[in-house]
């Protein structure tokens, strides 16, 4: 667990090498092996690109594709982020699917049936998210009920909710403004010929600030007589960062723009990065997860720090519900089936352990993105549905088995 | 010497070493057809490795010397071999599986099979019964064990032990978790097996049930044998046993400290807690101080109630249904909490720092941090720069052997571990520090430093209450200290006063004496 912002792959690498640099008690060797579980996963994500990027003849790296990427997955990742702090406090969400399917039909159910605004809506959804959240919290921080065994109530309960709530029925269309949460962009709203401005000008400004946070983070180490990695590496890795940003940002504004759910997305990848690693909340799911009983003998309010979390993962569902709901622009019973399963395979491939006290959001999201960049490619190369489960099942066995064997490995050094 | 025949049992110079350390140095051990053998011995004197060496835990192999049963030698790989050997053993933590019957357990890998393989029920629970009434137990074979008292799943536990032919019965600690019925009980039957021809090795630190029962006596201190003790004489008395137990010289390995004892700093009166699932009480009336610039010792035997009392004061951490008063700078607080504890100026350094005191895959700044992580913050947010800086700060003070603070704290040593475990609760700048067998586990050297860390804490006007099993280390270390026996405080003497005769007697007193 080193302390990084929580951006993007070659930051974590460019970390490793610095602690390489500057503690010269360890080899090298060592610390890339330490940090093999951080840094693999950005590596598999790298090699997962290429090798699908290859095998479809650049057509996954497609400015359109990579549109359809961002808008497709997006739910998936929004979950993500809510399910692995979940698993680092050593528990379990089964019931998101359910969530995601109840909060997209009461959003439904408020615009549609009833004609209110879509903000009604977008508000109904996420305090429904909220009180469901509230519930789970209850039976696993206070009643002491396993959260396997709730949310797995949950999924059954929640489920039939929706079926209530629908009446059995399909609900659309959603009012345009709804729409455009999910299927919306930003874009000529400062021109461009045959690429939009704008999307330039967002990606410039998050590596400005990218940029900005680099060297105040690094001023405050020096401040504090902190190692800090040479100069030139120092710069090089923000310029690898910006470089991969602007491309991305490139390939956006040639496609149709900047979309409204990435904006979303990042803004909740960074609240919630810095929520785990910068916040009081966020060290005691670590805690919590890491040693349940230190950390109540420490003086963690383990209950309270439980129920939030729980209440915390119905309020991402909740958005992960508006969004999928305005993406298929509309509400459906089936709706968010097996959504739970892509979410924890997500934080699992992203190198969360299963005993809990382990785990990153960014981790979380690049895991998410392997699962989404496999599907995509497989799609793309015409690959039959039943083969891609069978794949997907292999990446999810094959990453949580390298977590056993590099946390036996580490057992072993003790 | 006895002669040979009628010896069930020999064990001779047995020595046992685990890395580092040696466990058992020439045991002998002596025991006769028919007789009840005790064994005693302080915490750590070899006890219970003596035990397992018999049993087959360390199989035949792992140790030096010779075990001779019936006068021939035998080579144990495992405990079923030992048990095939009619050698039973009942540890203190007994193996009974909760939610099967009494049957169940009794037969449980020597099950009772009819025709075809099935299990035969019917002669499962008939043969069950029949043992429970050799016991002495008058419960349905069909019960499910987790609904008896500890007491009479002890009795099941001999029951099964008779079942499978027993002849040299060994029971640890067995009357550690009862209550004074339950244990005049188990002694009767425990004459009564005598009486019926099994031999019983009884390991007990109730030096007055072993001076009731025993015919024999063997003695050992710091991994040796130190003697044998005819008892049927009667004039083996507690004293006497105990000067062979403790009879070592204090090492002088304990740093000087002047001692200038301030004003009061904690105070508890009539504490009473409640073991949290049994209905006895575990810490009772207790009555105790601790002034500033001081170190208290709380000296007490193995279920004596020492973890329980501290834990309970700490933010009531163990038990229920806890009465009494607390007072901290002599204003009465309620500390329902870990956190008010804490707020309190408390702290309590657990026994079990693996289990309860790290989160051995965090690297040590996070654990230090731990439980001041409020002091780091401000609205919520960590300040992450000052956290590795007092994290450097302690590493630098407490002298933390590791390469950086940002070590994961599972891969440092004991001595290390416990460092960052004293760390983390100076950083909650507490007023009083309730350090729990704080040198359990660990080297000389590191134990050297920590003793010289809790002199330093004292220098500086904290109290420090220490719980610990080693009677050197509290004579070495305390001003005063507490005597605790069966959750009751039975004494309280300057260090001046204090022997470790003094007080083994103390710890050893029963309920009936304190009145």
């Amino acid at each position: 667990m080193t302390s990084t912002k929580p951006t993007s792959a070659d930051r974590k690498s460019a970390e490793s090498a610095s602690a390489a640099v500057h503690v010269g008690t360890s080899d090298p060797r060592t610390l890339i092996m330490n940090n093999l579980r951080q840094s693999g996963i950005f590596v598999a994500l790298v090699v997962i690109v290429a090798l699908f990027a290859f095998l479809t003849d650049g057509l996954s790296l497609s400015p359109g594709n990579i549109t359809n990427i961002v808008l497709q997955y997006s739910y998936i990742l929004v979950l993500a982020i809510g399910m692995v702090i979940v698993i680092i406090g050593g528990h379990i969400d089964l019931s998101v699917g359910s969530v995601v399917a109840l909060t997209g039909a009461v959003s439904a159910v408020v615009v549609i049936r009833q004609g209110q605004p879509w903000w009604v809506g977008v508000l109904a959804a996420l305090v429904v998210g909220i009180a469901v959240g509230a519930w789970h919290g209850f039976w696993v921080a206070y009643v002491g009920i396993p959260a396997f065994i709730v949310t797995l109530a949950g999924m059954l309960l929640f489920r039939g909710l929706t079926l209530r709530v629908l009446d059995n029925i399909s609900l659309s269309p959603f009012p345009a403004e709804y729409n455009r949460i999910a299927a919306g962009f930003l874009n000529g709203l400062i021109g461009g010929d045959g690429y939009d401005a704008f999307t330039l000008l967002i990606g410039g400004i998050a590596v400005a600030g990218y940029v900005v946070s680099c060297f105040r983070t690094r001023a405050a180490r020096v401040r504090y007589q902190q190692p800090v990695e040479s100069f030139a590496l120092f710069v090089a890795r923000m310029a690898l960062v910006g470089a991969v940003v602007m491309w991305f940002a490139w390939q956006l504004a040639h496609a149709r723009g900047l979309p409204i759910v990435l904006i979303i997305l990042a803004a909740l990848v960074l609240v919630y990065g810095l929520l785990t690693r910068r916040t009081v909340f966020g060290r005691q799911v670590y805690a919590i997860g890491g040693n349940l009983s230190a950390a109540m003998l420490s003086g963690v309010k383990v209950r309270t720090v439980n129920f939030w979390i729980f209440v915390n993962m119905g309020f991402l569902s909740a958005v992960a519900g508006i969004i999928f709901s305005s993406r298929s622009n509309g509400a459906q019973p089936a709706a968010g089936n097996m959504f739970e399963l892509d979410a924890i395979a997500a934080a699992f491939i992203g190198g969360a352990a299963v005993t809990g006290g382990v785990g990153t959001v960014v981790g979380a999201m690049v895991g998410g993105l392997i699962m989404a960049v496999m599907s995509n490619g497989m799609q793309l190369m015409g690959v039959d549905q039943s083969l891609q489960s069978v794949v997907k099942g292999l990446v999810l066995l094959v990453a949580v088995a390298f977590d056993v064997y590099n946390k036996r490995r580490a057992g072993a050094s003790r | 010497m006895v002669s040979t025949d009628d010896n069930i049992l020999e064990m001779r110079r047995i020595t046992k070493t685990f890395p580092g350390v040696a466990a058992l140095q020439d045991v002998t051990l002596a025991v006769r057809r028919g007789e009840i053998h005790a064994i005693c011995g302080e915490n750590g004197a070899g006890k219970s490795t003596l035990m397992k060496v018999l049993s087959g835990v360390y199989p035949s192999g792992s140790y030096d010397g010779e075990i001779l049963l019936d006068g021939a030698p035998v080579h144990f790989r495992g405990i079923r071999d030992s048990e095939q050997r009619g050698i039973v053993i009942i540890h203190q933590e007994l193996a009974l599986v909760p939610y099967l019957s009494i049957a169940e357990n009794i037969f449980l890998g020597n099950e009772q099979r009819g025709a075809g393989g099935l299990i035969d029920w019917n002669r499962t629970n008939a043969e069950a019964a029949k043992l429970l009434a050799s016991v002495g137990l008058d419960e349905n074979p069909m019960t499910p064990v987790v609904q008896l008292g500890v007491g009479k799943q002890q009795l099941v536990e001999i029951a099964k032990a008779i079942s499978k032919k027993v002849r040299l019965l060994i029971l640890d600690e067995p009357t550690a978790a009862l209550n004074d019925i339950d244990s005049a009980h188990l002694l009767d039957l425990m004459r009564r097996l005598r009486d019926e021809g099994i031999t019983c090795i009884m390991i007990s630190h109730k030096l007055n049930e072993i001076t009731a029962i025993a015919d024999s006596t063997t003695v050992l201190r710091d991994g040796r044998t130190v003697e044998r003790l005819e008892m049927t004489s009667g004039e083996v008395t507690q004293e006497r046993i105990i000067r062979g137990m403790v009879g070592r010289d204090i090492d002088s390995f304990y740093p000087d400290r002047v001692s200038t004892p301030g004003e009061e700093v904690l105070r508890i009166e009539d504490w009473s807690v409640r073991h949290p699932t049994q209905d006895r009480l575990v810490v009772d009336g207790a009555n105790l101080n601790v002034r500033a610039g001081e170190v208290v010792g709380i000296a007490g035997l193995m279920g004596a109630g020492r973890t329980e009392l501290a834990m309970s004061v700490f933010g009531r951490a163990y038990g229920r249904d806890i009465t009494g008063r607390l007072f901290v700078h002599g204003r009465q607080v309620r500390a329902r909490t870990v956190a008010e504890a804490i707020g309190n100026g408390i702290a309590y350094a657990t026994e079990d720092r693996k289990r309860f005191g790290l989160n051995l895959i965090e690297d040590i700044r996070r654990n230090i941090s731990a439980a001041g992580l409020r002091r780091l913050a401000r609205l919520g947010w960590v300040h992450d720069n000052e956290e590795i800086k007092v994290a450097e700060t302690s590493r630098r003070d407490m002298n933390i052997k590791a390469p950086s603070v940002m070590s994961v704290v599972g891969k440092l040593s004991g001595g290390n571990q416990q460092k960052v475990v004293l760390s983390k609760w100076l950083f909650t700048d507490p007023e009083v520090l309730i350090l729990d067998e704080p040198t359990r586990g660990i080297d000389v050297g590191a134990k050297f430093e920590i003793y010289t860390i809790i002199n330093r804490l004292v220098a500086d006007g904290k109290a420090v209450i220490m719980i610990s099993s080693e009677l050197p280390e509290l004579l070495g270390m305390c001003d005063r200290i507490y005597t605790l026996s069966a959750g009751r405080v039975t004494g309280e003497v300057p260090v001046a006063e204090a022997t470790q005769e003094k007080l083994m007697e103390l710890m050893a007193k029963d309920k009936e004496s304190v009145g």
